[in-house]
């Protein structure tokens, strides 16, 4: 865990020259080749087939694969508060850290919950992605999400604006790992109903 | 009307399912009685709005430069346009954007523009926003069409001493709404309003959120095994008692403090001494126990519930969540995260509950003439239907009465 955190802090030290490395098309730089700690830039592309990958997962609810990509400090956050981006000190549609992401897919995989047995099903897109940069060691990706799911006799599109904060588990070379993914509804301070799966 | 269709154990299957109930509801009870709006918590300042429903019609909760709280129809009186479409804020005047004519937070017409074109006895004072009567107990807002309307205090009657219980969680600073969850389900509001004196439901429908709990809180939710109980406090309202212990939050402050809210005391501990550290503590879960008020509001154990009716087949549930105003940080963190893991779209226990008010509905479009039975619990035990036979002695009442027609 201490390990972990050094490593972010030694690669916050540098923004200038992620920023840099943005603004030069991705040709990385000399610094972060020589650096021990800095982690090789996660690509637009690698992140695309990552955020497919995760949706994929979700729409097939294979949730203990889904918690496999997580990092153990991620944060999974649907905000009431669009604009809003302190979390912890506002109400959330959810605000799941490792154990209650966890005790989420638990309880949707129990069976003994009525919304999610069976729950929706769902079928889900993401497109739109543009990488905004580099932050506290991820990778920043926007994106927007259609989601449509059916149940009974309905069905309902839920539509979002998804951002996420890419990281590498293991290190350099490392699989790609969530570290945070936020997902704002375009109706998230509107009236919305029983979700009995993950968005 | 419709008295035939309520008896003293069951009412009637198109209660939930018959379109021409539902209009004769809206008519003859929420015009007629007193409708939940607002908290006080939400509109603290001259200038602050909530846009609010008295039930199918609109309305702006304004709190005026007097510090007095008027409640407006959201429609312009010049072509109906409405004048507020923000759910909250602050203003001094409400513009209808079509022909422009304003208000202030009173309701009171203020301009008419290019009013030349209106004949000499066009007098603005004519035509203010219509206002209905406000009273208001312990920060909760109530409205209603009717003048004549018994004062609200005599209204709550016996479940303003609940209330204030339900307010002690403030731990002496007060409650302020801190946000809220807001989802619809397709059933009858009745079917949420029963559910709020509903126990014999939780351990059933809440297994999957009681598995999430840590043991000392699951023994803690084992709402049927502490010999709690349910009480009709007339008028419609009622009290089910889930955790007896946690009735009065100001007593048994010398409680070993649960080991869920271990880290939280721990850390009010450097900043607070140690009888406000057990008093934080004791409040921070709520109350065991949930307040049912005819027809729209509850509280319940830590948050307010407001039902809207929608349509015979719809209707939209908020669940607001309420910290302490000034409150420790991590005491409010605490409450807000509780809030969350059970309210709302995507909780532990809202969906679940909405998918089995959805269940109902579906199931009674069989069986017209079937009854939905309401006799359970002859000793008043904590799974008694006790409280949803006393709202629909209410609604008996209410939709006897010859609907009054209020022309304000």
């Amino acid at each position: 865990m201490s390990a972990a955190k050094e490593t972010l802090a030694a690669e916050e030290e540098a923004p200038g020259a992620q920023n840099a490395r943005d603004a030069q098309g991705g040709t990385p730089p000399p610094l972060a080749s020589h650096s021990p700690t800095a982690r090789p830039r996660i690509e637009l592309q690698d992140a695309v087939e990552f955020i497919w990958l995760e949706a994929d997962l979700l729409d097939r609810q294979d949730y203990s694969e889904w918690l496999a990509l997580w990092t153990a400090t991620g944060h999974y956050v649907i905000p009431i508060d669009r604009d809003s981006e302190d979390y912890a000190a506002q109400l959330n549609i959810v605000f799941d850290d490792h154990a209650m992401r966890a005790a989420r897919v638990q309880r949707l995989k129990s069976g003994l919950s009525m919304c999610a047995s069976p729950s929706a099903r769902t079928v889900r897109t993401a497109s739109r992605f543009r990488r905004l940069g580099d932050a506290h060691g991820t990778t920043v990706i926007r994106c927007a999400q259609h989601l449509v799911e059916y149940k009974y006799d309905r069905t309902r599109i839920l539509a979002a604006d998804v951002t996420y904060h890419l990281t590498r588990a293991h290190g350099a070379g490392g699989a790609l790992a969530l570290e945070n993914k936020i997902v704002r509804l375009v109706n998230s301070d509107d009236a919305l109903f029983g979700i009995g799966y993950l968005l | 009307m419709y008295e035939d269709r309520v008896l003293d154990d069951r009412v009637h299957t198109s209660l939930y399912v018959d379109p021409s109930i539902f209009d004769a509801e809206m008519d003859t009870i929420f015009h007629n009685t007193w409708v939940w709006v607002a908290h006080a918590s939400e509109i603290p300042l001259p200038g602050n709005f909530k846009m609010s429903h008295v039930g199918l019609e609109p309305v702006i909760v304004t709190r005026s430069a007097d510090g007095s709280v008027h409640v407006l129809l959201n429609r312009c009186r010049h072509r109906a346009g409405s004048v507020c479409e923000e759910p909250r804020g602050k203003t001094s005047v409400f513009v209808c954007r079509y022909h422009g004519w304003s208000y202030d937070l009173t309701g009171k017409l203020r301009g008419v523009p290019h009013a030349v074109g209106y004949a000499a006895d066009f007098n603005k004072q004519d035509y203010p926003l219509v206002s209905l009567r406000v009273e208001e107990y312990a920060g909760l807002i109530f409205a209603t069409f009717r003048q004549d309307l018994q004062p609200l205090d005599e209204y709550l009657g016996r479940a303003k001493p609940w209330i204030d219980l339900f307010m002690k969680q403030g731990a002496g600073f007060g409650l302020q709404v801190a946000g809220a969850h807001k989802f619809r389900f397709r059933g009858n509001w009745k079917i949420q309003l029963e559910n709020t004196t509903d126990a014999y439901h939780f351990p059933i429908v809440h297994r999957s959120f009681l598995t999430s709990l840590d043991e000392e809180t699951e023994d803690l939710f084992d709402v049927l095994g502490q010999g709690g109980w349910v009480e009709d406090l007339g008028n419609g309202h009622s009290v089910m008692v889930m955790i007896p212990d946690l009735i009065d939050l100001e007593t048994n402050l010398d409680a070993a403090i649960p080991e869920r809210f271990q880290a939280l005391a721990d850390e009010l501990t450097k900043d607070h001494p140690p009888e406000a550290v057990r008093r934080i503590v004791r409040a921070v879960g709520g109350t065991g126990f949930n307040i049912n008020l005819f027809p729209n509001i509850a509280c319940s154990m830590a948050f307010f519930r407001v039902l809207r009716p929608v349509a015979v087949d719809e209707t939209e549930i908020t669940h607001m969540a309420l910290t302490m105003n000034g409150g420790p940080e991590a005491a409010n963190r605490a409450r807000l995260r509780l809030h969350e893991h059970f309210q709302g779209p995507m909780g532990f226990g809202t969906p679940d509950d909405a998918e089995g008010w959805e269940r109902v509905q579906r199931g009674a479009a069989a069986g017209e003439n079937l009854w939905i039975l309401l006799n359970r619990g002859k000793d008043n035990d904590v799974s008694a239907e006790t409280g949803m036979r006393s709202a629909y002695r209410m609604w008996k009442k209410m939709m006897a009465q010859n609907p009054a027609t209020v022309t304000p």
